[in-house]
């Protein structure tokens, strides 16, 4: 079902763990759907300097946590912000259909945790509207690859 | 890696050699057609009356009573929607519960679809169904009363025996999908005041694609597949020879050293649900503690999802399965755990081990030294145990 990569992130997670001073921190996700991501960043100079992770969920949504800190890393924000759910997929070479959303979940944990840091340092983000794709349970995202599929 | 553990018997079993020896002859040499009279198509006409026998003996049943069908699915959908078509004119109203397979539910919301009204009867914390209640759900309409007989995830057996005194004190036909305990604990169908039982090989060491529905003298019900003269015009079809050879032999096999192979199941089971309990934190047995089939156990672990748990175990060479929703393809965890009144969060976190005779002790010790580690792992990772943990922490 999954590929060697997706494997290897869930068996071998990067970044697992807690930043305790980070400057900071995203939760998404819902415990009621099955998955929660949180994301800490360590940010210097508007670069993500260290990125880590706490997800409760499938072995997707582990190995797209794992692999998205490992895509921020060394990034400039607005760079961070670029990563699409679909970047995350494809650097894990695919996710099986129905697991689509939890890609979107990385994406918003980045987001999220960008956020968190630009409100406490003031600055109000232009994002907001990114997190619209998705609240909580993630039946949308469900029905959007349903349609996706119907393309193909 | 090593060997696989085999921990899902609820999922489907092997094919015992004894059973796969009975069924071979049938595809080669025995080839022959039942409805045809030279003796070659005859002598496959008696094996199969001859599997009859075994499943009617099993059950208490007569073979009369013991038509052929191409699953345990295909048994669901005959008796429920057989009854519901046929005795239209009297009623129109179902009784079932929130637990059932969907073999049974989703035939069930089909036929609400076409004008037929269905009560869905909770069950208790343990998942037990309350005979009392199905008594007060019965209408003048009520036609049908389906309950399973044991629950494919959490294994809780119902007081079938008492609902069925019930339904035939009210008239009314009553249903049970025994798919799950055939083969496993004993079967009666005069002692459970049944009217229709399904049941399905697979689960019991016979092949997949081959179950069977009994059903009682005098139950009116339509023919579920409309064609040739077979299984009395009641389900036409070409019988499919060696799978009923291969499910006779099985239900044979099967019933013939039940309680002692019950007993032994259980106690494996138990040793693993005493010592889980016993030294994992934040851990839940799902289902009733003694009314339980005796090879499945069913835990949640708090703070962890069933999937990840299952790939953990795999890597380790252990088979087993979970009710969480991205193991069950939709995003939803499993009707069973909602209905007993998990929170969706716990339900995520469910295991399934489903033990059967061909399990040793050995195996239990194996998966009872790895789950500790495997469930702490995810735990580190999970951010709602972290929660926990500093809670934990500033109140100390
Ligand atoms: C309780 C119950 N009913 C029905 C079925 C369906 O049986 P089959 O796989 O033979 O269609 C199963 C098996 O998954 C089951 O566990």
């Amino acid at each position: 079902m999954y590929s060697q990569k997706v494997m290897d992130h869930f068996m071998n997670p990067r970044n697992m763990g807690e930043i305790e001073d980070a400057d900071g921190v995203g939760l998404v996700g819902n415990p009621k759907c099955g998955d929660i991501m949180k994301m800490y960043l360590k940010i210097e100079n508007d670069v993500i300097v260290d990125a880590k992770f706490k997800t409760f969920g499938c072995g997707a949504a582990v190995a797209t946590s794992s692999i998205s800190t490992e895509m921020i890393k060394g990034k400039t924000i607005e760079e961070a912000l670029k990563i699409t759910n679909e970047a995350v997929a494809e650097a894990l070479d695919g996710l099986p259909p129905q697991k689509m959303h939890c890609s979107n979940l990385a994406e918003e944990a980045i987001k999220a945790a960008i956020e968190d840091y630009r409100k406490r340092k003031g600055i109000t983000g232009n994002n907001q509207n990114s997190f619209e794709s998705c609240q909580g349970c993630c039946k949308k995202c469900e029905d959007v690859h349903d349609d996706f599929h119907e393309e193909e | 890696m090593e060997k696989t553990i085999y921990f899902d018997h609820a999922a489907t079993t092997p094919v015992r050699p004894e059973v796969l020896e009975a069924m071979l002859p049938f595809f080669t040499e025995k080839f022959g057609n039942p409805s045809t009279i030279y003796s070659y198509g005859r002598e496959s006409k008696k094996y199969i009356e001859d599997a009859r026998d075994k499943v009617a003996k099993a059950l208490g049943a007569q073979s009369k009573e013991i038509f052929f069908t191409g699953s345990g699915t295909e048994a669901d959908n005959w008796a429920i929607k057989g009854v519901a078509y046929a005795n239209r004119k009297k009623g129109n109203h179902i009784i079932t519960t929130s637990i059932e397979h969907h073999a049974v539910l989703h035939t069930c919301n089909f036929l609400e679809k076409e004008g037929f009204e269905v009560t869905y009867l909770p069950v208790d914390k343990d998942g037990l169904v309350d005979p009392e209640q199905v008594r007060e759900a019965i209408k003048p309409e009520t036609i049908l009363i389906s309950v399973m007989f044991a629950n494919n995830e959490i294994g809780t057996i119902q007081p079938i025996s008492e609902i069925g005194k019930i339904a035939k004190e009210k008239g009314i036909i009553f249903h049970t999908d025994a798919v799950q305990a055939v083969g496993s604990v004993n079967v009666n169908v005069e002692e459970l005041n049944v009217d229709l039982l399904s049941l399905s090989a697979h689960k019991f060491y016979g092949p997949k694609g081959v179950g069977a529905l009994y059903i009682r003298r005098g139950t009116k019900i339509t023919s579920f597949m409309h064609g040739g003269a077979q299984e009395r015009g009641k389900r036409a079809s070409t019988e499919n020879v060696p799978g009923i050879v291969g499910l006779g032999k099985a239900i044979e096999l099967a019933t013939a050293n039940i309680e002692g192979n019950a007993k032994y199941v259980k106690r494996l089971r138990d040793r693993i649900i005493d010592e889980v309990l016993n030294t994992i934190p934040y851990v839940r047995l799902n289902g009733h503690r003694e009314k339980r089939l005796p090879g499945n156990i069913n835990f949640s672990f708090e703070f962890i999802e069933g999937e990840s748990l299952l790939l953990l175990l795999d890597m380790k060479g252990i088979a087993a399965s979970s009710g969480s929703a991205c193991t069950s393809g939709s995003l939803d965890p499993s009707h069973v755990l909602l209905a007993i009144g998990l929170p969706h969060e716990i339900a995520h976190g469910s295991l399934r081990i489903t033990l059967g005779p061909d399990n040793t002790d050995e195996e239990v010790d194996y998966f009872l030294s790895v789950l500790p580690e495997i469930v702490g792992r995810l735990r580190e990772m999970s951010p709602l145990y972290e929660a926990v943990k500093n809670k934990n922490k500033s109140k100390k």
